[in-house]
This record gives C-alpha cells, structure tokens and sequence, in this order.
C-alpha cells in the first residue's frame, strides 16, 4: 500500500478506496448487467422446460382421469340410464306383477300355446324389453333395446343385433353387451352354468330361455349370429338366444358367446315367472 | 405455467386457490362429459360386438 503525499493525517488509502469503489461499482454494474442479460437467455430456456414439463405432467393426469372415466363412470353414468330404462318400461308395461298361482303338483305346467313373438322394430335406441338373468344378481334386470351401435350398447347395455330375430321367434335372437365399462352388462357372462335361466320381458309376455353353452370365437366369427348359430344355410326350427361380449375382461382379442334355447313363454296377462316376480314388481314400484 | 396463472390471478390467496379449484373442477367437468366421451369412439378396447358390426 502506498501513502498519498498530499494528505498525510487522511486515512490510509481513502482516495484509493474511493477511486476503487468507483471502478468497483461499475464493474459491479457492468456485470449485473451481463448476469442479467445471462439470465434473461437463461430463463427462456429455463421457461420452455418447465412449461413442457408442466404440460406432460398435464397429459399424464388427464390420461388416468380418462381410465377413471372409463371404468368407473361410465359404469356410474350408463348404471343411471339403464335403471330409468327399466323403469320407464316397467311403467308402461301392462299386465299384472305377481305370478300365477302355482300349478297343482304333478301336472305339467300350464301351456300358453306358440310364444307371440313381436313385429322386429329396427329403430335402434328404442326400448323394448327387459332382460332378467338372476345369475348375474337377484336383483339384475337390464332394458333390452334396438341396434348394436356404440350409441345404444353405451347407453343402455344390451343392444339387439337388427339382423336377428325378436325374442320369442324362431331362429336366433342375438344381444350384445359390455364385458367392462358403461354399465358392464355382461362381465359376469362366463359364470353362467348350463341350465340358468335367462328371462326376457317384452310387452306381450315372458320369454325364459336356458343357457346351454357358451363359445369363445375371433372378433370376426360373425355366423354365431346365424339363425342356427354357426350353421350356415341351416333352416332353423328352434328359438336361440345368443349373448355376445369381449373376452377376456378388459381386452377384445375375442369375443365370448353364450347361447340359450327358449324353454317356454307365458303372456303379460298370466304375470311373471315365480323366479323374477320380485325384481318385476320393484322395477314397476320404481317406475 | 400454473405459477404464472396462479400469480396472476386476482385477490388475496385464499381466494386464489377457491378460483384455481374452480378452474380444475371445470377442466374435469369438461373433460368427463365431452371429451372422453367423443374420445371413446376411437377406443377399440370396448368393442363388444361381433362380424364386422
């Protein structure tokens, strides 16, 4: 350190100090300067990626929302729409809800002569029955309604395939409904065991047909819709019922298949089955 | 992004995060009943049908 001559009593190196402050300050200012200009250049990339991030982070939400959607509120959602279905039915539906009294033991149960079999409507979205499968729950009874599109099995469930026939008629009466998600009408399809009953109600009567097998086929084995089913050109002389849904649960490499035969009829005016009576009378007490 | 918007949104915080709230319950609302709905037609994971239907 060098004393300045001219001011001996002054403190060590005040101008020095000052003088160096100077230099200091611009440099200071010379280098914020910079380390802004660095930053702005910074931050802008810096802002790009945190943007991008924020955005997939973002994507990735709305992804597990669209799989909560998909299998929880559809479920929810097409559950609501069903249940008003089948009470708008219920309500419309004429005819009594308790069952006939029973049959005197040993006599053959009482025959209603040929089922009437409804005029095929081909107006897809329109109700027009109801189907009670108490292997899938006491309580589950799901509307029957016109076309396979998206729009109806969505919706409502269970669509007809417009190329089949009515319930009751002869030849195949085929239905198709979701394994998973919007209502889920068919996931317990693969639990049925030969023998169930599977009850249809449309506004002539009841249609109790017996499961008999199921078949598990590629997405494009249409014939199991054939009349006879899987039999081509075969002229048919029994009453199918098909049921069609994905397979396995929660994937479409394939389809699952359940058949039934009708086993008998009774008109709306005899009442229901003994074995749905209760599900048809709460579904006309909701109505 | 969300900081920026958050910034900018008006009043104290405790209404900021009310106002914030009600920005995701729409975005979820408007997701569930129009997006994911017209999305699902391009799902093929539900396809229940059979031949070509």
């Amino acid at each position: 350190m060098v004393r300045s001559p001219g001011h001996v009593d002054a403190p060590l190196g005040v101008d020095e100090l000052l003088a160096g402050n100077k230099a200091a300050r611009s440099r200071q200012a010379r280098n914020r300067k910079r380390v802004r200009a660095a930053r702005t250049r910074r931050g802008f990339v810096r802002t790009l990626i945190q943007l991008a991030g924020e955005l997939l982070i973002t994507a990735g939400v709305v992804v597990l929302l669209f799989v909560v959607w998909e299998l929880w509120w559809t479920n929810i959602d097409a559950g609501n729409t069903q249940q008003n279905a089948v009470s708008q039915f219920a309500r419309n539906f004429q005819g009594p809800v308790t069952p006939a009294a029973p049959q005197p033991a040993g006599t053959p149960p009482k025959n209603y002569g040929p089922p009437v079999v409804m005029p095929a409507i081909n107006s897809p979205g329109e109700v027009f029955g109801v189907a009670y499968i108490p292997r899938f729950g006491k309580d589950y009874s799901r509307p029957l309604v016109d076309g396979v599109a998206r729009a109806q099995l969505d919706t409502l469930g269970l669509g007809r395939y417009e190329s089949s026939t009515m319930p009751g008629g002869v030849g195949n009466f085929a239905v198709a409904g979701h394994r998973q998600t919007h209502g889920a009408v068919l996931d317990a399809i693969d639990t049925l065991v030969p023998g169930d009953k599977i009850y249809v109600q449309t506004k002539d009567g009841y249609y109790t047909y017996v499961f008999r097998n199921d078949q598990i086929v590629l997405p494009t084995q249409g014939d199991v819709l054939l009349p006879v089913p899987t039999q081509k050109n075969a002229k048919p002389t029994q009453r199918f019922m098909t049921l069609t849904s994905c397979n396995p649960r929660f994937g479409t490499q394939e389809r699952i298949i359940a058949y039934a035969v009708m086993e008998s009829w009774q008109p709306a005016s005899a009442g229901p089955p003994a074995a749905i009576a209760a599900q048809v009378a709460a579904n006309k007490s909701k109505g | 992004m969300y900081g920026w918007i958050f910034r900018h949104l008006p009043g104290p915080l405790w209404f900021r995060i009310l106002t914030a709230a009600l920005f995701i319950a729409a975005a979820v609302l408007v997701l569930m009943q129009f997006v994911f709905p017209w999305f699902s037609q391009f799902n093929p994971i539900n396809d229940s049908t059979i031949g070509g239907n």
